[in-house]
């Protein structure tokens, strides 16, 4: 659970949560958009289907990978979130294709 | 990206205080310079965010976050230009930078690199902390930053080292509350750190250090000598267990559990561009070699900050300058002489940072316990696999984390190896009766960043130029 601070500036974005509406501040990543939002699982795990949720929040775990705008994993921590974004919270599919 | 120059004398990689100054010293003395970083604004992990943070009271985050205002001002003044959002997946023999940014990939070459990639957290593997909820302390405070977002709900911080204390002064200054601290510092750190105390008292940290640790004591309920540490709950943390030495088994309910056991180079672009590195016992981490400018064993190829060595975010900015003033001399903008004449001032400043900075490192050490974890705590994220797994395949002859790969997948995920190599080490090392040093790391591959099929379809290079940096 987190809470925004009440004198935090920026701009309100209205995006969807798997189908549901939700908003954010301009300058959040995804993941943080997600965990101002009460979501603080964004995926379960391929190996044993563990739910996950971000964890270093800088690129590393890649524990925050969701599904944004139809394509699959994502690092939700290194995109900022924008205006209309559908993000989905994903199941077991891991691999980032190469 | 089409603004870019088709070359650069020199490329910095990372945008910290080390980046930042390496870039504007360099650019102001007439190298063409490129930084570029991953992050979408200036700031590095210190001073992330700072041109665009959303939290308005200055006093939150406090003046050692604000000073980053002074780097990123004459930065933007020193005619260096600036690729935000760009990831780096290689460096080649060749000084060819492969780099993605908006879903595309390019190839830049440069005459000169400095990589200021910086550091990472500690893994810090305790049962649960895989579960969501259960996060660094570093990336809450990545969201108090960046979002003005702060854990509610029963919040508890456990670990050691600075920025624990930091970040729990930060969500005191911004009202949040927090339930607990449990310090795992181990007490017996205290007897190896203590002839080491006269030097930090000296240093500039101890005032503002001990000013910052009582007013969070004042406040917060600190539980010290923590060990046997797990995180529980079903489908998300909802209580973290512990003792208190050898005491009874104790609990405390947590929607978040906040971990931090200090941070470690972030060397994943420096090992896959082959700059040798060595075991440091101090710090207990891997760090490439560098000698006084930064140079590793790799020509041309330079490391500042804390990426070549936890010095700090002061330490970071001089390194900085310094190897900005070697690659100045390397290309032949200036003479040794020059070099070593207007490094003077760097490298006293330098020497002040770094003072006290092994008391740090003897006192929050983490301790064994949570460096060398039991059988059924999970130690690589990506392929879940566990410390009595690899304990397990040490028995079947693994002697090093490159063989634990192909038996186990760790570190095969997409982590590469990041949040359980050092882990991997220490246990492998522990198993073995041998030293980290003799145990080895990874060896990584380029790209170190995740590189799509597509983005590297958009590389405009020939192909036996891609070649070269994805194989050298
Ligand atoms: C999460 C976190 C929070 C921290 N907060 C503080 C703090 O509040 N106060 C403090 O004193 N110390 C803090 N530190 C310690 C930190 O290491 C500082 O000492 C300081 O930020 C180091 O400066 P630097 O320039 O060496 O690297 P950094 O500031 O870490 O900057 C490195 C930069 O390189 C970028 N980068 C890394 N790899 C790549 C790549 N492959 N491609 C492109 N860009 C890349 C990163 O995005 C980052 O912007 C923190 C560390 C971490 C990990
Ligand atoms: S939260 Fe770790 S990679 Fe995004």
């Amino acid at each position: 659970m987190f809470q925004r601070l009440p004198d935090a500036g920026g701009e309100r974005v209205s995006f969807t949560i798997d189908g549901q509406p939700a908003e954010a501040l301009s300058g959040d990543s995804v993941a943080a958009a997600l965990i101002a939002n009460g979501v603080g699982a964004c995926r379960t795990t391929p190996v044993s289907g563990a739910p996950r949720g971000p964890y270093c929040m800088m690129g590393v775990c890649f524990d925050c990978l969701v599904t944004i705008d139809g394509t699959g994993n994502q690092q939700g921590c290194q995109i900022r979130v924008h205006p209309g974004m559908r993000v989905e919270t994903q199941n077991g599919k891991r691999e980032i294709e190469r | 990206m089409t603004d870019l120059k088709p070359r650069y004398d020199l490329a910095v990689i990372g945008a910290g205080p080390a980046g930042l100054a390496a870039a504007t010293l360099a650019a102001t003395r007439g190298l063409s310079t490129v930084l570029l970083d991953e992050q979408a604004a200036p700031g590095g992990q210190i001073y992330r965010a700072i041109t665009r943070s959303p939290v308005r009271n200055p006093n939150v985050l406090g003046t050692d976050y604000w000073h980053g205002a002074d780097l990123v001002g004459p930065f933007r003044d020193s005619g260096a230009d600036y690729l935000p959002g760009a990831a780096v997946w290689s460096v080649s023999r060749t000084l060819d930078i492969g780099l993605s940014r908006d879903g595309a990939a390019r190839i830049l070459p440069a005459r000169h690199v400095i990589l200021a990639t910086g550091a990472l957290e500690r893994p810090f593997p305790v049962p649960g902390w895989t579960l969501p909820g259960v996060m660094g302390a570093g990336a809450a405070q990545i969201l108090l930053k960046t979002s003005g977002l702060v854990a509610s709900g029963n919040v508890v911080m456990a670990g050691s080292g600075p920025l624990l204390w930091l970040l729990a002064w930060q969500y005191l200054r911004a009202g949040a509350r927090i339930d607990a601290i449990l310090d795992t510092t181990p007490r017996e750190n205290w007897r190896q750190a203590m002839p080491l105390l006269p030097a930090f008292a000296r240093s500039g940290y101890v005032g503002k250090g001990l000013k910052l640790l009582l007013e969070v004591r004042r406040k917060v309920k600190v539980i010290g000598n923590v060990s046997a540490l797990r995180a529980e709950g079903d489908g998300r943390v909802q209580s973290v267990v512990y003792r208190q030495g050898n005491g009874a088994e104790q609990r405390l309910p947590a929607d978040t559990l906040l971990l931090h056991h200090g941070v470690i180079p972030n060397i994943n672009l420096a090992n896959a561009t082959g700059c040798a590195q060595s075991w440091d016992e101090a710090q207990r981490c891997w760090v490439p070699d560098v000698d006084g400018w930064g140079a590793t064993s790799v020509e041309g190829v330079a490391i500042a900050g804390d990426g070549a060595g936890i010095g700090g975010a002061l330490a970071a900015e001089h390194r900085g300058r310094l190897t900005a003033l070697d690659a100045l001399h390397r290309l032949g903008a200036i003479d040794r002489a020059t070099r070593d004449r207007d490094a003077a001032p760097h490298r006293e400043a330098l020497d002040r940072a770094l003072r006290g900075r092994d008391f740090l490192d003897a006192l929050y050490r983490p301790g064994k316990d949570f460096r060398v974890p039991a059988d059924d705590t999970i130690v690589c994220r990506c392929e879940e696999v566990t410390a009595g797994q690899v304990r397990d395949a040490v028995k079947l002859g693994v002697s090093g984390p490159n063989q634990t790969k192909s038996f186990l997948r760790c570190g095969m995920g997409p982590c590469q190896g990041r949040l359980c190599g050092p882990t991997v080490v220490e246990v492998i090392a522990d198993a073995r009766g041998v030293s980290p040093a003799e145990v080895g790391y990874y060896r990584l591959r380029p790209p170190v960043k995740p590189i799509t099929l597509a983005e590297l379809a958009s590389l405009p290079k020939a192909e036996d130029e891609v070649a070269a940096v994805m194989h050298h």
